[in-house]
């Protein structure tokens, strides 16, 4: 059964199986490779997307769930904030202002998980990061993360 | 990309390159054997250089610098242009920076240094001694980014010289069209300027001219106080691409036609595939074909998630290679074993046995640590291409001339017709070198890439799942070691005797800074299946642990303070006497603490690069270890990129953090326990302290940075521990520790 879904405002239409991870439908049907593959079951954080909003580790998500959504990757983050074609958005400036990735191989699912955090909670008290910022970045960057929010939550 | 390369008639350490469609090139050599891959070639040719880095100044001004190391997130790329654009004077918004190619002119100058020293390329990074090949990598085919060499060696020796040289040369093309002395010139911003006159031309517009001069063997550097880029928070050039998706790691690799393959592999170390049956799989969707390894089975398919479920529900049976037995149990128990026989020197002075048996005190202890696995976000990946006698490769790693190499010998392409792309990685921290230690009975992810795209007719990327980067890594070695010391009558040390297992590089990890006059410093071995690799600092992982603890222990036996013992007995050690002053200055260490925390501190010199940590520590209500802040001083001698250097000294606690509370990889059944993030866990933003970090700048010779901030965190949070609860801990990590008071271990009461 063919799965439609939009991502960062296309319409795709996929026949594969239902429940092929949406990371692997992004990835490795539509190349869009910023979505990164970290462990496969949701504890790392690298897949992060959006599906309406919110924040899901897509190597978790059943392609056939996000029938019908609006999926946003990093690839699309800017345009939701009303970026121009290769504009940032002020979270994205924020993370190359502090110089946030080292390697930057988690960095996508993070951006994703910290925009949808500021979308639900705009002025998140440090605890509130802690608890809703679970993903894993092994190179550390996780001052420079917590710099970053601050400078757009202080803005 | 072609460099038509003037070839060097003299020894020199500077080739002027000439001219390259319009751009002036300029590269700097090391002296030594030629890249030629047969042994009487290398011979015949012996003392032909090599190019490691390179520059070109392009007609529009533009500057490019050409740097041979991998950037792993630690900044090579950005810090070594700053390093050249500071000799040539260079306006850094006309600088651009990109990694070298994979070609044998871009072979680093790390190895050269090594060469030059008379020392051979470490073992962590060169591989099987007994392989012809690995005569030939130690001569040429080194690429490598590791032991935080790329600042101290590359920068210093090689992007100094290079932008020096320019400089001098475009100085001179402009002082013979002006007709007036070099004296008469000066440069500022890529523009050489005449003094006192109107006149100047940007280094684009010189770049015919100065190709006709040789660049000098030894150009005036500047001195520090002269630094206008060096030493300036600078922003790195990669990091745009990594927050709007289009940074390419290695699994990004997307050539035309490109398939998946997933792994089947023995899960045991050493094991093989006894027999499989792939019809029932080759009947899935997307599934193409499956290719027989000695150690599994790979499953290629046209979508990585149905080549790894496929891979999962084959029909296939393991033998266990004999190792079926082996645990982390029966390890230590070997290594138990070992400890008590024949040992070999490491250090030795004075008469440590005579000197135990005078001591007014003895103190022993023994100290264990375990497996750790390197966890990189991103899993172990490859992706090959066999084809028309060619191959084609798309991997980031510590090494991509040596992954070149590699392939060669495993698809049998000539080394010449090989083609590494470089990509990005997804984390390194030693896991991503192409060969290893013991590398005949470990082959890695790259081999088994090679050998699946001798089979398969498309480009084909071998991913590994997070299970199978966990249980076929190549460990950080699980080691043991037994202390003794003697403390004379007014409590020091007069005697230090370490028996341990595995004498790993770097060689001087086992040394202590003390003084202490008679040192018997040993080591035994006792191989296991288990495959080993370097890990962040290496050895100095297990020995810091050891010896800063163990220290720690004699000053609390000797009724002092730690830091009062430490600086006592660095009366010799003037950086390490600083480095700890600061640290404990910056903590307020001896000054009152909030109820239930307590300071804990060491000390380590690793790659040139001293850092003290001093960890504030608390149990929290279930009594697990909270580290509240970590202040570290760090002398590096001098820093290159203040940003980039405190982003790499937080990184490395982290990374140090995660380790001491949770890593723990062990062995049942001759394979790995652990297979994901919830049982290999990871320190988040939620247990992330305070880091602060102090420079020193010493300007002592340049230490490297990547590493050295590891080391000192897991005996310090044990030296806090052990003042908060009265629980001195010997093995790691510290989840495995009741520290409750219920434990029973708190009567001995810290002082």
């Amino acid at each position: 059964m063919p799965i439609s879904f939009r991502v960062n405002g296309k319409e795709h239409t996929l026949d594969v199986e239902e429940d092929m991870p949406l990371l692997w439908a992004l990835r490795d049907e539509l190349g869009l490779t910023g979505t990164k593959f970290g462990c496969g079951i949701a504890a790392c954080g690298a897949c992060t997307v959006q599906v309406d909003g919110m924040a899901m580790r897509s190597c978790s998500v059943p392609v056939s769930y996000a029938d019908g959504s609006d999926i946003t990757t990093i690839e699309g983050l800017a345009a939701t904030h009303g970026a121009e074609e290769g504009g940032l958005s002020p979270l994205q400036q924020a993370w190359i202002e502090r110089q946030v990735p080292q390697c930057g191989y988690c960095q996508s699912g993070m951006l994703m998980a910290v925009d949808a955090l500021l979308k639900d909670n705009p002025q998140p008290s440090d605890d509130e990061i802690g608890q809703a910022i679970t993903n894993i970045c092994r190179c550390g960057s996780y001052p420079r993360v917590v710099a970053a929010i601050r400078d757009v939550t202080r803005a | 990309m072609a460099f038509d390369l003037k070839k060097p008639t003299r020894r020199q350490m500077l080739i002027g390159g000439g001219l390259a469609g319009g751009a002036l090139l300029i590269g700097v050599a090391v002296s030594g054997p030629s890249r030629r891959d047969r042994e009487d070639e290398i011979a015949a040719e012996g003392g032909e250089r090599f190019v490691i880095t390179w520059l070109k100044i392009s007609p529009d001004n533009v500057t490019t610098v050409y740097v041979p190391h991998s950037d792993m997130g630690q900044g090579p790329i950005t810090a070594l242009a700053m390093m050249a654009a500071e000799e040539m004077d260079a306006d850094w918004n006309l600088v651009r920076a990109e990694q070298a190619p994979a070609e044998p002119e871009f072979a680093n100058e790390s190895l050269g240094l090594f060469i030059t020293k008379g020392r051979t390329a470490p073992d962590m990074l060169a591989g099987a001694a007994e392989t012809l090949w690995y005569n030939v990598a130690k001569f040429m085919s080194m690429q490598i980014t590791g032991g935080s060499m790329a600042v101290r060696y590359t920068g210093q020796h090689g992007m100094r010289i290079a932008g020096a040289a320019a400089k001098e040369m475009l100085v001179k093309a402009a002082a013979a069209r002006w007709d007036c002395s070099t004296g008469d010139c000066e440069v500022r911003e890529s523009i050489v300027y005449r003094k006192g006159k109107n006149q100047s031309a940007t280094f684009g517009e010189l770049v015919a001219d100065a190709a006709e001069y040789s660049p000098s063997a030894a150009p005036t550097l500047k001195t520090p106080d002269q630094y206008r880029i060096v030493g300036k928070p600078t922003k790195r050039f990669d990091v745009p691409g990594k927050v709007d998706g289009t940074a390419r790691y290695g699994l990004d690799a997307r050539p035309e036609g490109l398939v998946y393959a997933a792994l089947r592999q023995s899960p045991v170390f050493g094991g093989k595939v006894k027999r499989y049956d792939a019809s029932e799989i080759l009947k899935r969707r997307g599934v193409k074909q499956v290719v027989e390894l000695p150690v599994g089975v790979a499953v290629i398919a046209d979508n990585f998630w149905r080549a790894k479920e496929a891979a999962a529900a084959l029909d296939i049976e393991f033998d266990d290679g004999g190792n079926g037995g082996v645990s982390s149990a029966s390890i230590f128990e070997g290594h138990e074993k070992a400890l008590t026989g024949e040992s070999t020197e490491d250090k030795e002075t004075g008469d440590a046995e005579g000197a135990l048996k005078n001591a007014a005190r003895v103190i022993e202890a023994s100290y264990r640590v375990p497996y750790l696995a390197h966890a990189t976000m991103e899993p172990m990946n490859c992706t090959v291409w066999v084809h028309d006698d060619k191959a084609e490769v798309w991997v980031g790693n510590q090494d991509p001339l040596g992954t070149r190499a590699r392939i060669a010998e495993m698809t049998g392409v000539d080394y010449d017709n090989v083609k590494v792309h470089p990509m990005l990685l997804g984390g390194g921290f030693g896991r991503r070198i192409p060969y290893r230690a013991g590398f005949s009975e470990f082959p890695s992810e790259i081999d088994y890439a090679a050998m699946i795209a001798r089979e398969v007719d498309a480009p084909v990327q071998l991913v590994y799942t997070r299970e199978d980067d966990m249980r076929h890594d190549a460990y950080r070695i699980a080691v043991a070691n037994r202390m003794k010391a003697g403390l004379d009558a007014d409590g020091n040390p007069v005697a230090w005797q370490n028996r341990y297992v595995y004498k790993d590089e770097p060689a001087e990890a086992p040394h202590i800074p003390y003084a202490v006059e008679n040192q018997s410093i040993r080591y035994v071995d006792n191989p296991t299946s288990v495959p080993r690799g370097p890990w962040r600092s290496v050895a100095h992982t297990q020995h810091t642990f050891f010896n800063e603890s163990f220290m720690d222990e004699l000053a609390h036996e000797a009724g002092r303070d730690p830091y009062d013992f430490r600086m006592a007995l660095l009366k010799d050690k003037p950086r390490h006497r600083a480095v700890l002053r600061l640290a404990a200055e910056k903590a307020g260490y001896g000054g009152t603490l909030r109820e239930g925390h307590a300071f804990g501190l060491a000390v380590q010199q690793s790659f040139e690069t001293i850092v003290a940590e001093v960890l504030e520590v608390s149990l929290d209500e279930d009594n697990r270890p909270r580290v509240h802040k970590v202040t570290c001083a760090v002398d590096c001698g001098r820093v290159v990129n203040p940003d980039t250097a405190e982003a790499q000294v937080q990184s490395a606690v982290i990374y140090g953090l995660t380790a001491a509370l949770y890593g723990q990889i062990t062995i049942e059944g001759g394979a790995v326990a652990q297979g994901n993030f919830p049982d290999y866990p990871m320190v988040k933003i939620a247990e992330t302290p305070v880091i602060e970090t102090h420079f020193i700048d010493s300007g002592a010779a340049m230490g490297g940075l990547g590493e050295p901030g590891t080391p000192p965190v897991a005996p310090a949070l044990a030296n806090a521990i052990f003042k908060l609860t009265g629980k001195r801990i010997r093995e790691l990590p510290m989840s495995i520790h009741d520290l409750s008071p219920a434990s029973g271990k708190f009567a001995q009461a810290a002082d």
